[in-house]
């Protein structure tokens, strides 16, 4: 099931394998602050999952199997890079510095962004699929135009390779040697349509296709997937082109809260899968390697614990919207559709929030 | 103390109900924030809802199997001392919440699958407050007031459309549809029968009487909807999936035969009269399933399934014999494990628990797995024959029709025999019509002198 070409570098039981094109650069300190990020994203998660459970929101992405691909790509960008993520890249917007409460916003359908991109080089949820490649290849383009050294990191998952959005963006990254990596999470389903049915080869054999290199990586090994993206980054900013890295990794949970995962996959796939678990695999590797005492796992937990109590009083507190303000983000510049648009809803006596 | 009631949620996007499939807590519970609660069956999955509250259960809204709709109350808490400590705070009801005091119905999906109830119709309300109202800077935020008289009157953008066009103010009709939906048919009355369609001076109603349908009860043709729309769940599901599963895979064939069946009714007669026999439940059906047994023992291929993936065929020298039953819940087919082990006595008493079960709706699944044969008996419904799908994954099922009187000719005289006529739909792939044609000649035989049948083994 598993490619022999995948990059590994830590097995499932968190000892180290040594792979001669990619070597692990990470400290002990490093290391055990990607575990901290992973677990702290998978207990945020989980209370947002209850918090939908509970009428709080209208809607829920799930992280739980794909943390080490999230968090290992999110570190790996500088701070300077630009990502664009779909709507479940928690992960990456929690390594970017955005606030958990403005990633909840989009799903409790009080705005339709949550945060300003440019304050954390992170684009806001994108929910049309792989839409968010062809900003992330324009975007690129801007850069080479700058002339500066920076790269574009952009996130879509196995079904949106079905898209012609994602392979759009592909052409035109490859015919512009735009400095852009696109990471796709294969987490093997579609919604409900296996990813076997999607590509009738590896995913990252496609990149071959189009002109530059793909590569497949553990993505439930955050230190493999870490390095592999640092390494298509640096080679994206110096002018090396496009590179597709493909995360094989598991969605453990539902695509969202409104679908139900046991009505198309049998239980013993999900068992085999919570055997490669991302965090339980760095734990071990701190453990055995570097011996982190208990005390300080705990501490994490503690830390998760107190962050997902912030989380549930800020969405709670969350106030309603004015309806008009829908209009204010459409585009950076006046425009007179858009106002004729605005002017139409305040006619029709649509206003007022509530905070 | 201070209570707080946990209103359903819409938990997938535009649901507007759920049933009640478990209660994980019970009055007098004491919980914690986020400790599961309840399993909710909605139209799209089985959903465990956690606690918003941490409290002690005072109320539960409803019992097991209960349908519930969103946002009304599901379980009620003691929260303790001030309720303002515990609850959400003002104003923070979920915007979903907010939204459907102003107008109910089916939200637009935003990931994954739509919903199935189309009929719900979208009614986001625009509150009209005169043409010169200036707009609302976002810090002066307007309370609002949604009043019923405030509220724009509920319909469908074609027919407000068609009541604008016709210069009729919708605010003046009367709707009749669903909730008081107005309908084109209230807006062409409203017209005054100019462009009304010719009307039929006594309107035909129909009958008020309700009956089953899929597992529930129908509103009757006189006062339900004009158009209901049924989400396909639970048995419904169950009963679709298998058989389109059956249908587009196994290629069915059927043959059938009347058989003179008066000598089973009199053996059943005669057997009810035993002493040694009082208290078992006999019918029939106790006849027919010993006949299918016996069938497959005498042509074990009858009792079979095609393995496509494996490109195998696999014979059962064992009978787990499938009864299809109507329950309350609709279409169910538990089966009789070792079924052709039995004698009549036993098959008796095993069919009796079996439909016993069905009604009270304590099959379980692993009751209805691993069927090798099927009997579907439509005779109580007063038909004579029926030609049945498989049920996935078996070779054949057979079809009994009503026993009724009819003419019959015994040597070369026509008289009065008790009839029944047998259906035998078969998977076409491994089992061919000669093999069928016999299978279904020996059950005949067997209901013809059952006796002679028995004592023969």
């Amino acid at each position: 099931m598993i490619d022999e070409e995948l990059v590994q570098l830590l097995t499932p039981e968190g000892e180290r394998i040594s792979n001669p094109d990619y070597e692990s650069t990470l400290t002990s300190d490093e290391i055990f602050n990607l575990y901290r990020d992973m677990v702290i994203i998978r207990r945020l998660c989980n209370e947002s999952t209850s918090l939908q459970r509970q009428g709080q929101l209208a809607l829920w992405a799930p992280v739980q199997g794909q943390e080490a691909a999230q968090i290992g790509a999110g570190r790996a960008l500088a701070p300077k890079d630009f990502s664009f993520p779909s709507y479940r890249e928690h992960g990456v917007a929690w390594c970017r510095g955005v606030p958990p409460e403005d990633m909840l916003r989009v799903f409790r359908a009080v705005t339709t962004g949550g945060w300003d991109p440019q304050k954390y080089r992170h684009s806001v949820p994108t929910v049309v699929l792989g839409n968010q490649t062809l900003h992330a290849v324009g975007y690129a383009m801007g850069i080479q135009r700058d002339g500066a050294e920076e790269a574009v990191l952009t996130f879509f998952g196995d079904g949106a390779t079905s898209q012609g959005d994602v392979l759009e963006s592909f052409v035109w990254a490859a015919s512009f040697n735009a400095p852009v990596v696109f990471f796709c999470q294969n987490n093997q389903w579609g919604i409900s349509t296996p990813s076997s049915v999607q590509s009738k080869i590896p995913l990252y054999h496609r990149a071959h296709g189009f002109g530059f290199p793909g590569v497949r990586v553990d993505g439930n090994d955050v230190l493999a997937v870490y390095e592999v993206t640092k390494r298509a980054l640096e080679n994206a900013r110096v002018g090396g082109g496009p590179m597709l890295i493909e995360a094989y990794t598991y969605r453990i949970g539902a695509h969202t809260t409104s679908d139900d995962p046991t009505r198309y996959r049998i239980d013993a796939e999900v068992e085999v899968w919570k055997h490669r678990d991302p965090v339980e695999r760095v734990k071990s590797l701190l453990v055995r390697e570097f011996k982190t005492k208990k005390a300080a796992f705990d501490k994490v937990a503690a830390e998760a614990e107190a962050l997902a109590t912030k989380l549930r009083v800020d969405v709670l507190a969350m106030g309603r919207p004015d309806p008009i303000s829908m209009f204010d983000h459409v585009y950076a510049a006046p425009h007179p559709l858009i106002d004729e648009g605005r002017l139409e809803m305040v006619e029709l006596g649509v206003s007022g929030g509530a905070d | 103390m201070s209570e707080e009631t946990f209103l359903l949620p819409d938990v997938g996007e535009g649901l507007t109900e759920a049933e009640i499939v478990e209660w994980k807590v019970k009055v007098g519970d004491v919980v914690v924030l986020n400790q599961p609660l309840i399993d909710i069956e909605t139209a799209k999955a089985v959903v465990e809802l956690p606690s918003p509250y941490a409290g002690t259960v005072v109320t539960l809204h409803g019992n097991v199997g209960d349908v519930i709709e969103v946002h009304k109350p599901l379980i009620t808490f003691d929260v303790g001392g001030d309720a303002s400590a515990a609850r959400a705070p003002a104003g923070a009801q979920a915007p979903a919440e907010q939204e459907a005091a102003v107008g109910e119905g089916r939200q637009a999906v935003l990931i994954g699958y739509g919903v199935a109830n189309e009929d719900a119709v979208v009614t986001r309300q625009h509150r009209r407050q005169g043409s010169a109202k200036a707009p609302a800077a976002p810090s002066a935020p307007v309370v609002e007031t949604a009043t019923a008289a405030a509220l724009a009157p509920r319909s469908t953008p074609p027919v407000r459309l068609y009541a604008k066009q016709h210069g009729v103010d919708l605010s003046t009709v009367t709707g009749s549809g669903r909730d008081g939906l107005i309908t084109r048919d209230d807006v062409e009355r409203a017209i005054g029968g100019a462009v009304a369609a010719p009307r039929i001076s006594a309107p035909i109603t129909g009958p008020n009487t309700t009956s089953r349908f899929v597992g529930r009860e129908l509103e009757s043709w006189s006062s339900g909807p004009k158009e209901e729309r049924i989400p396909v769940k639970g048995v419904l599901r169950s009963m679709a999936d298998a058989m389109v599963q059956s249908a587009f895979s196994a290629p069915h064939a059927a043959a059938w035969v009347r058989v003179d069946a008066t000598r089973t009714m009199e053996l059943l007669d005669s057997l009810k009269q035993q002493s040694s026999l009082s208290g078992v439940r006999l019918s029939p059906l106790t006849i027919v399933a010993l006949a299918v047994c016996d069938a497959a023992r005498h042509f074990p291929g009858i009792n079979s399934s095609f393995d496509a993936d494996a490109g195998e065929v696999i014979v059962r020298r064992s009978v787990n014999l499938g009864i299809a039953a109507n329950t309350p819940r609709g279409l169910i087919v538990p089966n009789i494990k070792g079924a052709d082990q039995l004698d009549l006595a036993a098959m008796a008493s095993a069919l009796a628990d079996l439909v016993d079960k069905a009604r009270q709706n304590t099959t379980t699944p692993g009751e209805m797995a691993g069927t090798t044969l099927t009997i579907t008996n439509v005779g109580p419904y007063g038909v004579d024959a029926a030609i049945p799908i498989l049920p996935p994954g078996t070779g054949a099922i057979l079809a009994v029709g009503q026993i009724a009187k009819a003419p019959w000719v015994v040597d070369d005289q026509v008289v009065v025999r008790r009839v029944v006529e047998l259906a035998l739909a078969f998977d076409h792939r491994q089992i061919d019509g000669a093999m069928a044609s016999a299978v279904l000649a020996h059950i005949g035989r067997y209901l013809h002198d059952p006796a002679a049948a028995i004592i023969a083994g």
